[in-house]
């Protein structure tokens, strides 16, 4: 097979996303038209230049979200293709986008990430076969299942509930800065450890915020950028897209961070940078336990210092390698099917030199991350115009 | 979760799991699947092997009732209806299959639990039962030593 797919660029050459929050009144189409309006004129194009659109949008995706979507902003006839893989579902339809263009098929395509959560916890538990085993068999319940996973690195690392505790007061401090995160509000160590506990160690200000929201993405070929003047466009270095593979525990415990490693493994290689090269990151702490772990799966540091890289200040604003500029779903909030493509939005300011007063100096290359349990992984890197 | 009171019919208990056994004369037990290539043992119902994709590869393997503390996290909130606190705990059990489930039996407080202590199986009646009345036998954790 030839390889000259490889060869081919693709541009992030517009992003937008509306204020994550509870919409109750409003529809996905109505929040995803804002967002999608956004991006397109941060590009200067209309929907009449999209040639196909990825709409990710993880609970309507069998409802032909992307059509609705187009019924109501511009009916173009184009291909539509709807997307869904749990907390994944707007980076896939990120990274499905990008394979257009890197098969030469297309020269510009629309990517949307749409998302209305209903209120509480996600149940995973399902229909029963039998009874509800909720409470009586363990836990299937998202904090439950992210605090297990903490507990193996306490185990193994002596990692403490304090230092997951510093992940949620770092994200909520960096969302001040973000206008569109759900929350503005900085949150002490003391209040997120006195916080109700949903299940050990995790707080309920160390669990991510249910909100609506949307985000949207313009990419385009190497072509049509030059037709754009490339001034600001963004360069994909990186699309990986990974599956768990077998682990011997996970019909019970869901392994989130083989696929993860595999997959910034495979980033790494295809963007020929390593995490030393990289100025920030937006990793999918869904709960705070997860972003630690992350740290590790990402090779932002060795196995075993996660926690030792929240207690330096490595990953807070300012800090080394700072990770979630935006308040992360934490702060930010974690609308599923919007969270993937939010991720770019939030690292292609950053690079474009265009986020305002939380503009980490300097930056030029980020990485996003996104996890869906089930399970699926996305790890994309960014550099920024020359 | 309404919770109905233990039926004192003779009617058995059914088995809350596909991988539960419960015999009409002796105890209960957990009846798992092993590739007869690989080696890897599951605790779900398949017939190829997801470790490494032999086909019609599973032979059964009866599961040990004792094993070790792997992972686990004290759930102070859960589902509406569903009571709390409860240690949610994550088993490798001796002889392969890792297990979900209650531990019991021990203060639902991190600082008295740790990775690796041992553990055994205790099979007792669950709390609730189905819509059409059956009654389930569950399966818990209990530290070895403490059974009740």
């Amino acid at each position: 097979m030839s390889n000259n797919y490889l060869e081919r660029s693709v541009y992030v050459q517009g992003t937008g996303m509306i204020k994550f929050g509870r919409y109750d009144n409003r529809s996905i189409e109505d929040m995803a038209a804002e967002a999608i309006f956004a991006a397109l004129d941060d590009c200067g194009l209309t929907i009449n230049d999209m040639q196909a659109v990825y709409c990710g949008c993880c609970f309507q995706s069998n409802a032909n979200p992307g059509q609705r979507i187009l019924k109501y902003i511009g009916q173009t006839g184009v291909a539509c293709i709807n997307v869904a893989n749990a907390c994944a579902t707007g980076a896939t339809a990120f990274r499905e986008g990008w394979m257009a263009i890197k098969a030469g098929v297309c020269d510009a395509v629309l990517i949307i990430g749409v998302e209305k959560m209903g209120a509480g916890m996600i149940d995973a538990v399902g229909k029963p076969k039998t009874i509800y085993t909720e409470g009586i068999m363990g836990s299937s319940s998202m904090p439950a299942v992210f605090a297990e996973a903490g507990n193996v690195h306490m185990n193994k690392y002596g990692t403490t509930f304090e230092q997951f505790a510093k992940v949620s007061v770092k994200n909520h401090q960096h969302s001040i800065k973000n206008p569109l995160a759900r929350y503005q509000i900085e949150t002490p160590l003391e209040e997120v450890m006195k916080a109700e506990m949903i299940a050990f160690p995790n707080t309920k200000l160390m669990c991510s915020v249910n909100v609506d929201g949307a985000a949207a993405a313009v990419l385009v070929s190497e072509k049509k950028a030059k037709q754009l003047g490339m001034k600001r466009s963004v360069k994909v270095l990186a699309s990986v897209l990974t599956s768990d593979p077998y682990e011997e525990r996970d019909l019970v415990m869901w392994d989130f961070s083989t696929l993860t490693r595999n997959a910034a493994k495979q980033a790494y290689e295809q963007a020929g940078v390593g995490p030393q090269d990289l100025d920030l990151v937006e990793l999918h702490d869904c709960f705070a336990t997860a972003e630690l772990l992350h740290y590790e799966n990402l090779g932002l540091c060795a196995d075993g210092d996660a926690g030792k890289m929240i207690d330096d200040g490595s990953t807070w604003a300012g800090g080394k390698i700072p990770v979630n500029l935006s308040g992360g779903l934490l702060s930010k909030g974690h609308p599923i099917g919007a969270t993937g493509v939010a991720n770019v939005y939030e690292v292609v300011q950053h690079v474009r030199n265009e986020a305002g007063a939380r503009q980490c100096e300097g930056a030029k290359i980020g990485l996003t991350h996104v996890l869906g349990l089930g399970s699926a992984c996305a790890i994309h890197i960014f550099e920024g115009p020359k | 979760m309404s919770e109905t009171k233990p039926s004192s019919e003779t009617k058995p208990l059914l088995p809350v799991v596909d991988y539960m056994q419960v015999p009409a004369n002796g105890e209960p037990y957990l009846q798992g699947l092993k590739c007869k290539d690989c080696g890897a043992v599951y605790i779900d119902t398949r017939v190829h092997c997801a470790k490494c994709s032999a086909r019609n590869a599973m032979q059964p393997h009866r599961l040990s009732n004792t094993g070790k503390l792997f992972a686990f996290t004290v759930v102070q909130r859960s589902y509406p209806g569903i009571p709390v606190p409860f240690i949610s705990a994550i088993v490798d059990l001796d002889d392969g299959g890792t297990l979900k489930g209650n531990l019991i039996n021990v203060d639902p407080d991190p600082a008295k639990l740790k990775a690796g202590m041992p553990i055994e199986l205790v099979y007792k009646q669950a709390p609730w039962g189905d819509e059409k009345g059956n009654q389930y036998m569950m399966f818990y954790f209990s530290p070895v030593g403490v059974k009740k």
